[in-house]
């Protein structure tokens, strides 16, 4: 958290990096996640020695956003329900045992492809933190960080978990940043997790409180991605005088449109994560988030919105408040 | 909206099922499916999707696709660009969404469980992203077909609706955990109607993976044979229309059959081999039964995971022991895998179909190919065809990653 308020308070992008194509001479523009220095403890655990990015990613967006509650989970006593959600997924070890694959399938790795499995990440962050309740791993676009906000919500609801981590994680790969440029040249592709821990308040608690989550509107043939941003803005309630907006906004002007024109009346202040981080995809709108509600738990804003007008399915946007 | 602070739980409701489709290879269809099961045929044949002369194993439970696909709101160019799961999944839907009788709806919630999704197109992708680096054609509509969402999509494009969607990729209990997801959308009253489902095809990358781990059968797919050396991968798509009791009976629709309870469980054991205990196994048929409100001694047929290899069918075994108790010996227990193969994130509705087949019409599915029984199981291996008056069925899927999950279905009378 430290790192990610740094780069959000100087607000200037993370500086790009070169990302070679087999094949081509020109290179992607990317923004890489740093490597920790040190070596997180956590990647000592034999599951997670050989892991994926994109699983180490989740650890350690999980282990942070949890914070002192772990042991509690860790002990037992309490239900931790998981979703993590992805977009991509673990694309670095598909595309490598694919590699093998298209080579010679008699000598394809078997240490690879079971960490190419969309649920890796959620089976070893449930190994590590020894938990038996039931996961999902949830994927679409990015906006599907928010729905497993809603999904998280309603299993507390209804005592199906005493707790639950949703979490949004993505790896770098050639494979996903020459994709991404096929629709828009201006996007900047990035990497990482953001997590959010959720519990049920009681009525007497202070803190900052998930308040809504929108229904998922559609881009479908009849409804265009513009008209489905602007459905999501229109089922929040006004927003509070100095109700901050986490939008997701990146910079890429044709990608933005729909998101921009939805919320070009917004008159409070806004925070676009992605124009400083990139386009982490699902990782991106958990940052969104993250950053949301780590600036009302630091009282700068009573309340705040984050909108995520998904790539290809929906779009979706939630509300935070503090109390 | 998807969540408010303000949402209080509604009571519970009874969650019915009035359509189901499904595409297997014994075919398309409710008929030729549960002909199939009933008989216990098997349906293996040479792969032939992809070259498999370097793998082990050399058959799978390949899928026919008709030559034409159904009448819907979607273009022929759009149909054109499907790949072989989305095709299945359109397939299945169209039948479930027929025989269910709905109309569009601007709040059809979708949840769809799958494992790789268009996996072929995303290999596509790659090789002429290797082979011609340059050459960006149809790499776009690759990209976005190969994604699951898009083949959500595609029913709510082909049938008109709108709504929630949710993908659900749970490695092989992907299929059951989407249905239990949707049944409780239904119980919690966050929907009236949920259109769910699983689906998966058979592509070169998931059958060498499979391969390369040495867990498919090169002889017969024998699940809970003690001679058994693994499965044999399949393919398909099953949906079901889901609906509130209350909803259903309000439209005057068929009724094929009741949800009575979903319960999931997680094993940390190993990211792909089960608890030699079948701890969470036992934890997610528990579940279920609580939900479902009955014991072991009023499920009347439970259909394993049983795929074949000699992991997972000696944990299951231990599992439905130690859950059964004394009700083991008396429980008719097979695998429909023997015949149709492992269908990974279709599985769990494939089977949950067929659970539903089971009891509509009165048989036990058999294993095929089982000759001597694993000596942990202590229950009843069904191995021939047989007629039974079923009530209440459980069906059990268990995924790469610790993921479990059981339904249980109950007969509509």
């Amino acid at each position: 958290m430290p790192a990610f308020r740094d780069a959000l308070a100087a607000g200037r992008p993370v500086p790009e990096k070169d990302l070679m194509r087999p094949g081509w001479k020109r290179a992607l523009h990317v923004r890489p996640a740093a490597p920790p220095v040190p070596r997180p403890f956590f990647l000592a655990q034999p599951r997670l020695r050989r892991a994926s990015p994109v699983s180490q990613y989740a650890v350690a967006a999980a282990l942070e956003a949890l914070g002192d509650a772990a042991p509690l989970y860790k002990k037992g006593g309490l239900r931790l329900g998981l979703i993590v959600c992805a977009m991509c997924g673990c694309v670095n070890y598909s595309r490598r045992f694919l590699d093998e694959t298209l080579k010679d399938p008699a000598v394809a790795s078997p240490l690879l492809f079971p960490e190419t499995v969309l649920n890796a990440p959620a089976s070893h962050l449930a190994a590590f933190l020894h938990t038996s309740t039931p996961y999902y791993s949830l994927v679409g676009d990015p906006s599907v960080f928010l729905q497993g906000l809603a999904m998280a919500a309603d299993w507390l609801l209804d005592g199906q978990a005493d707790g639950c981590l949703v979490i949004g994680t993505e790896e770098m790969d050639w494979l996903a940043a020459s994709a991404a440029w096929l629709f828009d040249r201006n996007i900047i592709l990035s990497e990482g997790a953001g997590a959010l821990y959720l519990r049920l308040a009681a009525p007497q608690d202070h803190g900052v409180f998930l308040h809504a989550v929108t229904d998922a509107h559609l881009f479908t043939q009849r409804q265009s991605r513009a008209r489905a941003a602007q459905l999501a803005r229109a089922d929040l309630a006004p927003a509070q005088p100095d109700e901050l907006l986490c939008d997701g906004l990146q910079g890429a002007r044709r990608t933005d449109l729909d998101e921009a024109s939805a919320w070009n009346e917004w008159t409070g202040p806004r925070l676009s994560v992605k124009r400083i981080l990139g386009e982490g995809l699902a990782a991106a709108a958990a940052w969104q988030c993250v950053a949301a509600v780590d600036s009302l738990a630091a009282n700068r804003f009573p309340a705040a919105t984050v909108s995520v007008v998904g790539c290809n399915q929906q779009a979706i946007a939630a509300q935070f408040q503090r109390r | 909206m998807l969540f408010a602070a303000s949402h209080q739980a509604d009571s519970a409701s009874r969650v019915v099922i009035t359509g189901a489709g499904i595409i297997t290879a014994y075919g398309l269809g409710w008929k030729v499916n549960a002909a199939g099961f009933r008989a216990g045929r098997v349906a293996f044949r040479p792969v032939s999707l992809f070259d498999v002369s370097r793998q082990r194993a050399k058959v799978a439970g390949e899928v026919e696709l008709p030559g034409t696909l159904p009448q819907t709101a979607l273009s022929p160019r759009h149909l054109r660009r499907m790949e072989r799961g989305a095709k299945m999944l359109l397939l299945a839907a169209e039948e479930a969404w027929r025989q269910s009788g709905w109309a569009p709806s601007e709040n059809l919630p979708v949840v769809l469980g799958t494992t790789s999704a268009g996996m072929s197109l995303g290999e596509d992708f790659y090789r002429q992203a290797i082979q011609s680096p340059d050459s960006q054609r149809r790499q776009a509509t690759r990209i976005l077909h190969y994604q699951a969402q898009r083949q959500a999509l595609n029913l709510a494009d082909a049938f008109g609706f709108a709504g929630p969607i949710t993908i659900i990729a749970n490695a092989c209990a992907s299929g059951a955990n989407a249905i239990g997801h949707a049944w409780e959308l239904l119980r919690r009253g966050r929907a009236q109607r949920v259109l769910t489902g699983g689906y998966d095809a058979l592509s070169q990358l998931v059958f060498s993976g499979f391969d390369s781990l040495q867990i498919l059968s090169t002889t017969q797919c024998r699940p809970f044979d003690a001679d058994r050396d693994g499965l044999t991968l399949g393919e398909g798509a099953a949906v079901l229309a889901l609906e509130s009791l209350e909803h259903a009976r309000r439209r005057g629709a068929e009724i094929l059959g009741e949800i009575l309870g979903y319960g999931a469980g997680t094993d940390g054991h190993h990211l792909t081999q089960p608890h030699p205990d079948g701890e969470a196994a036992v934890a997610s048929m528990a579940a279920a039964c609580r939900q479902a409100r009955v014991g072991p001694e009023q499920i009347d047929y439970l259909n394993a995971h049983g795929t074949g290899t000699p992991l997972n069918d000696h944990s299951e075994a231990v599992a439905i022991n130690r859950w059964a108790g004394q009700h083991a010996a008396s429980l008719p227990v097979s695998s429909v895998k023997s015949g149709i193969g492992h269908l990974l994130g279709g599985a769990g509705a494939a089977e949950a179909v067929a659970c539903l087949m089971a009891l509509r019409e009165g048989w036990l599915p058999p294993t095929a190919n089982l000759r001597t029984p694993e000596p942990a199981c202590a229950f009843e291996l069904v191995r021939r065809p047989r007629e039974a008056l079923l009530q209440c069925a459980l069906s059990n899927s268990f995924g790469f990653g610790g993921a479990n999950a059981t339904l249980i279905l109950r007969r509509w009378s």
